[in-house]
């Protein structure tokens, strides 16, 4: 196994543990993250993958070991988690717009109220992030008129528009009709050339295969394996990694 | 091409007998339903009606109208209750024209039973009230042209908001006077209708916001805020309403040295306020429980801190959802300030006076007509109140969707 590397990791994280109750859902996961690096998890439901990446902006709070943020550690302290939270955009399963509010407001809210930023700016900075995912004539709409893979789109907007440096995405593709999925993925793709640091949780392997630098393999709350996506389609090491790709590609 | 041809639904003919066999007639049990209806009806109306225009003495209404309105208040300070009446109907027509859909249908209704009475030959009462009607017509009217000619104005409509808030202390403030500017009218002389009013709305504004806080309050992480909360509400919720009047008007004096010179309105006020805002609270926090844990977290992941979250996210959502049982529990509250009578202090709104007229030598015995115009009086505004609920309910429903 690599060691984690700490020099010009973005995320780093040792030897995290996470239990539920008596459950314990992740066992010393150890990884990290390079600046720009597009990394895909993925495995079988369970197998701590999801509760992983919410640990990252402390959705779920892990009980041991640690998690290190663009160099700000995660603990208990309030200040901390503000200030990743800011530099962590999440993508949700179920998008999770906010359905009271337009599309453009759902995208230039946290702006305006987090970062102070004039309404004006705000809201045009929030078109040009529509115009990027391609939904900007659905504006004025509300998130229930809207269909899936839109609705996904404005999610993705949503967290751009804290300018994050990292974008977790939350089995982003999960929830959607098969004739939705691309215009998601297209999305997500765009995003991954222009350089950001991304975690996704998904389990569309062509996703994987264009895009990612890196994947890993979650079966038990550990990693299993992680290596290229060359590295892991072609020539799996473990017994585990082969069967469950073969029950998926 | 094919996709672009839609065929137009076959027309539906209005047919009064088809209507009727479809819906009344249908099948043997609904004929029999309709017909067991129609005769209830009949036995229910036919007494009714004949009592209404034949039998009672309405005289004993026409006497004590002004009692029944607004109670001991000076008659020749009257005006400042129609006053308020007109800044009222101004208020409601000029969001009739802003918020259309919302005020519905209870706009040209008020125009048209205030119109009525201003010129019915009803020997009620005198052209001076004649007078203030037509006005209460007319500033409704007025304000409804006002409201489509400036409602597409973001600030116009600001402004309307504010002035709904700033409606009662105005109209509180013009009732009761201020020296030297306006004589004082002790509350005591208030009664009728005007003190089932006061006590209702300036209870409904208040128990609100603090039905809020204690519905947030109780989900709240810190120990002390969530435990006050809940014993409060408990409590509140498990003393019937008489009790807790009763501990304000009869029973505070006697603990608390100083608080008899309190006015006994504001005492009922404070009552009627701490119990509604218990069952708001209930209401509040059932909204809150029904948003799904995903709003919470997607809001944590824009970075919203807890009380941004609450503020922009939650509450709008679980208010919306609870504006049925909140305008039940308000429509309830309405009638139940008829208890501030049982619970004593001497106050006497309209139900109380009802009651009271029955015991003037010359009506004596009469209270069913008293009682029955109380009736009245109290179905309109209860009606009225949940008329526009149901229809802000439907017109957030549509950006809900």
């Amino acid at each position: 196994m690599m060691q984690p590397q700490t020099q010009g990791d973005i995320i780093v994280c040792r030897d995290v543990c996470k239990w539920y109750g008596q459950f314990q859902a992740l066992k010393d996961v150890s990884m990290s993250a390079r600046r720009g690096e597009v990394i895909v998890i993925f495995g079988p439901s369970g197998s701590g993958k999801s509760t992983f990446i919410r640990c990252i902006n402390r959705l779920e709070e892990h009980q041991s070991g640690q998690i290190i943020v663009d160099g700000i550690e995660l603990s208990n302290d309030v200040r901390n988690i503000d200030a990743i939270r800011s530099e962590v955009g999440m993508v949700f399963q179920q998008f999770n717009l906010f359905p009271h509010l337009t599309v453009l407001d759902n995208i230039a809210l946290a702006p305006k109220w987090v970062r102070r930023k004039p309404r004006a700016e705000a809201e045009q900075t929030a078109m040009e992030l529509l115009k990027r995912v391609g939904i900007e004539t659905q504006a004025h709409k509300f998130p229930g008129q809207l269909s899936g893979g839109q609705q996904q789109r404005v999610a993705i907007a949503r967290a751009l528009a804290m300018q994050p440096r990292i974008m977790l995405f939350d089995e982003p593709t999960s929830a959607l009709d098969p004739e939705m999925i691309k215009e998601v993925l297209d999305v997500m793709i765009e995003l991954a050339k222009s350089g950001m640091t991304m975690l996704v949780v998904t389990h569309e392997m062509g996703f994987a295969r264009e895009v990612a630098d890196r994947l890993v393999f979650f079966d038990h709350g550990q990693i299993v394996e992680q290596g290229t996506p060359e590295q892991i389609f072609t020539n799996p090491q473990e017994e585990r990694t082969k069967r469950f790709l073969a029950q998926i590609l | 091409m094919a996709l672009e041809t839609q065929t137009a639904p076959p027309k539906v003919r209005l047919d009064p007998v088809r209507w009727m066999r479809d819906n009344l007639f249908s099948s043997w049990a609904n004929s029999i339903l309709t017909i067991v209806a129609v005769v209830l009806l009949y036995s229910i109306v036919q007494p009714a009606s004949r009592w209404i225009f034949t039998q009672a003495d309405w005289t004993v209404v026409v006497a004590n109208l002004k009692l029944l309105m607004v109670g001991q208040y000076p008659l020749d300070q009257v005006w400042r209750v129609w006053l308020s009446l007109l800044l009222t109907m101004a208020m409601l027509g000029v969001s009739k024209g802003v918020w259309s859909k919302v005020v519905g249908n209870v706009g040209p209704a008020y125009v048209l039973g205030l119109t009525l009475l201003a010129v019915l030959p009803f020997p009620l009462y005198g052209l001076t009230n004649r007078l203030w009607l037509a006005a209460g017509a007319a500033v409704l009217i007025g304000g409804w042209w006002l409201g489509r000619r400036y409602g597409a104005s973001p600030t116009f409509r600001n402004g309307v908001s504010w002035a709904w808030v700033l409606l009662l202390p105005l109209v509180l403030l013009l009732l009761r006077g201020i020296e030297p500017l306006l004589p004082v009218i002790p509350t005591r002389a208030w009664g009728g209708l005007l003190l089932t009013f006061v006590l209702a709305i300036t209870t409904i504004v208040f128990s609100f916001p603090i039905g809020v806080l204690l519905a947030v309050g109780r989900r709240s992480s810190l120990p002390a805020v969530s435990i006050f909360s809940t014993i409060y509400i408990e409590v509140f919720r498990g003393v019937p309403l008489v009790t807790v009047l009763f501990m304000f008007l009869i029973m505070l004096p006697l603990f608390v040295p100083g608080s008899e010179s309190t006015d006994n309105i504001i005492r009922a006020i404070v009552g009627f306020t701490l119990f509604t805002a218990a069952y708001i609270a209930e209401n509040v926090r059932g909204g809150l429980q029904s948003i799904p844990k995903g709003q919470f977290e997607a809001a944590k992941a824009v970075g919203l801190n807890p009380f941004l979250t609450m503020v922009l996210i939650i509450l709008p959502q679980a208010l919306r959802i609870v504006i049925p049982s909140n305008v039940s529990q308000y429509v309830s509250l309405y009638k139940d300030t008829a208890l501030v009578v049982v619970a004593g202090g001497g106050m006497l709104e309209l139900l109380g006076i009802s009651r009271n007229i029955a015991n003037q030598p010359e009506f004596l015995g009469k209270f069913i007509e008293a009682l029955v115009f109380a009736g009245v009086l109290y179905w309109i505004f209860a009606f009225s109140m949940s008329y526009i609920a149901r229809r802000l309910e439907a017109e957030m429903g549509v950006s809900k969707r």
